[in-house]
């Protein structure tokens, strides 16, 4: 019995993170519109996007490989999989031993690696445009996140995240600066990572600066709805990560009693309510920036995650 | 108690150190100036906090001091410098953003090494500060050395002192008169630069010390 409640909780992470990714999605664009003094498609558009996709036909080109054909699922079953292992709304979970920090990054750096793969597929040149510089942020970015789970880490004592989770919101850590250096870098990693301005701009389909339009400029239809969807996952999973990492207050973490559960639930959909407004508020006030200002960008992060690191090996010792 | 106490200390000269990196990063005057003034209030705040863990009031006198002269005075004066030299729009080629970050880190890394053995006799408030002190002198240096305007070669000076008074405080603290010695000898400093900075600008029309360069002989082949 027992084991069926706790395969129950589970399954709803699981569920859950899938069923609010369009409406996160939808909500960052709403605000955005709003913000620019426009009315906006309704908050529930991509469900909408998502669902005509999948009824389109998908037109492939003459000499895609089986490669192409495959990896849209590829990404989204991965990028599924790193979601639904994020304490979301309690801690503690069936599958809460696998989810590990360091595990994550390479879940994400597996569907990047196949999305790139697939941007390469066809040969043209827009989707080599979009891999190569989708491998330079990468190659930027992976550095500083895992920077941020060694100070993670180094603060908790372990790199999984449900025991992190139920640290951070149970113990006192005190005034850590090193965890608000973290944070910075890792709200600059979800940035970049999740193709937003100042690194790219999700809203547009041809200019020469983008990164990740670029590379899925060739999928229609059933393919096209899975890259979207997983976009949509991944920007979910960032919001999770920074909710549960750094505000993870409201998690149902000892007993699982429904009403833990609910103020569980409850407190995580509002983290992410207030974390996708506050995406389009930056986005908004900052100029996209030129390709060869990505490393002085990303590099920044890398700097806070370093400094984060070297802080609590002062204050700890070796 | 002790703990908070700790933290917060902590947490000030933890800034002090974001704060250096973030006048590295800077590549425009004013930006640089107002990080600087930051820097200043931080660690008046910081030295604050070590006179009331201490319970040592005349500390109190240098965090006045360090307030007053670098977090107001000397920003608002370098600010009425720049705006008469007309550079305040400039944006200042920094050599190698990149390789100057690694550097920074590099010698903040150095720096926790070096203090790590001296202060283990010490307490842990004791060698942080040390570590964080040896670390913001080791980056004004560096940013002497990969700044080209001479106003910002300046600040790198400055904040190299800010870490000085840093190190001061958190060695159990030190003499009012060294404190006052210091800080004079800081402004009669600024007000020398200040002279030499329109000297130079009167000479050559700009503050790009590289243009000192081709004056003294080197690089000639480059003009």
């Amino acid at each position: 019995m027992a084991l069926i409640l706790d395969l129950i909780l589970q399954g709803v992470q699981m569920v859950l993170v899938v069923a609010i990714a369009p409406l996160v999605l939808g909500i960052t664009r709403k605000v955005k519109a709003r913000l620019l003094a426009r009315i906006g498609p309704p908050v529930i558009q991509p469900y909408r996007d998502i669902w005509k996709l999948m009824h389109k036909e998908a037109v492939l080109a003459h000499n895609a490989s089986w490669l192409y054909r495959t990896a849209p699922y590829c990404i989204f079953a991965v990028t599924w999989v790193a979601a639904a292992l994020i304490p979301t709304y309690a801690t503690n979970l069936l599958f809460s031993w696998s989810a590990d920090l360091i595990a994550l990054v390479a879940l994400l750096g597996t569907a990047r690696f196949a999305l790139a793969l697939a941007g390469m597929d066809v040969g043209t040149s827009f989707g080599g445009i979009g891999s190569s510089r989708e491998m330079m942020i990468a190659s930027l970015a992976e550095p500083a996140m895992l920077l941020i789970v060694f100070t993670v880490a180094l603060v908790a004592g372990t790199t999984q995240l449900s025991a992190v989770a139920t640290l951070f919101s149970t113990a006192s850590i005190g005034l850590r600066v090193s965890l608000g250096l973290a944070l910075f870098a890792l709200v600059f990693v979800g940035i970049a990572e999740n193709a937003r301005i100042p690194i790219d701009n999700p809203a547009t389909h041809l200019e020469l600066t983008m990164v990740h339009e670029a590379m899925v400029l060739e999928y229609s239809g059933r393919h096209l709805a899975m890259i979207e969807a997983a976009a949509a996952l991944k920007l979910v999973l960032y919001f999770s990560l920074i909710a549960c990492l750094f505000f993870p207050f409201g998690m149902a973490t000892g007993d699982k009693g429904g009403g833990a559960l609910a103020l569980g639930l409850a407190a995580y959909l509002a983290k992410i309510g207030v974390l996708a407004a506050l995406l389009p508020i930056a986005e908004t006030s900052v100029a996209k920036m030129r390709v060869f200002r990505y490393p002085i960008f990303l590099g920044g992060a890398f700097a806070a995650a370093a400094l984060a690191v070297f802080l609590l090996f002062v204050s700890r010792g070796f | 108690m002790q703990n908070l106490s700790f933290d917060i200390a902590h947490l000030l000269a933890g800034t002090m150190l974001v704060l250096s990196f973030l006048l590295l990063y800077q590549d425009r005057v004013t930006a640089v100036l107002n990080v600087f003034a930051l820097q200043a209030i931080a660690l008046a705040l910081s030295v604050a906090w070590q006179s009331i863990a201490q319970n040592a009031p005349h500390l109190i006198v240098t965090a006045l001091v360090a307030l007053v002269v670098k977090g107001f005075i000397i920003p608002a004066a370098l600010h009425r410098i720049v705006r008469r030299l007309e550079i305040h729009r400039e944006i200042e080629q920094v050599i190698g953003g990149g390789p100057t970050m690694l550097t920074g880190l590099g010698l903040v890394a150095l720096s926790i090494l070096l203090v790590q053995p001296v202060g283990e006799s010490a307490g842990t408030i004791v060698r942080e500060d040390l570590a964080f002190a040896l670390a913001v002198v080791l980056l004004g240096l560096l940013m002497m050395i990969t700044r080209r305007n001479a106003v910002t070669q300046i600040v790198g000076f400055m904040s190299l002192e800010n870490g000085l008074v840093l190190a001061a405080t958190g060695a159990k603290g030190m003499p009012l008169v060294v404190e006052f010695s210091v800080a004079f000898s800081i402004l009669i400093a600024f007000i020398v630069f200040g002279v030499f900075i329109f000297r130079i600008r009167e000479r050559f029309d700009t503050v790009d010390v590289s243009a000192l360069d081709t004056f003294r002989g080197e690089r000639r082949d480059h003009t």
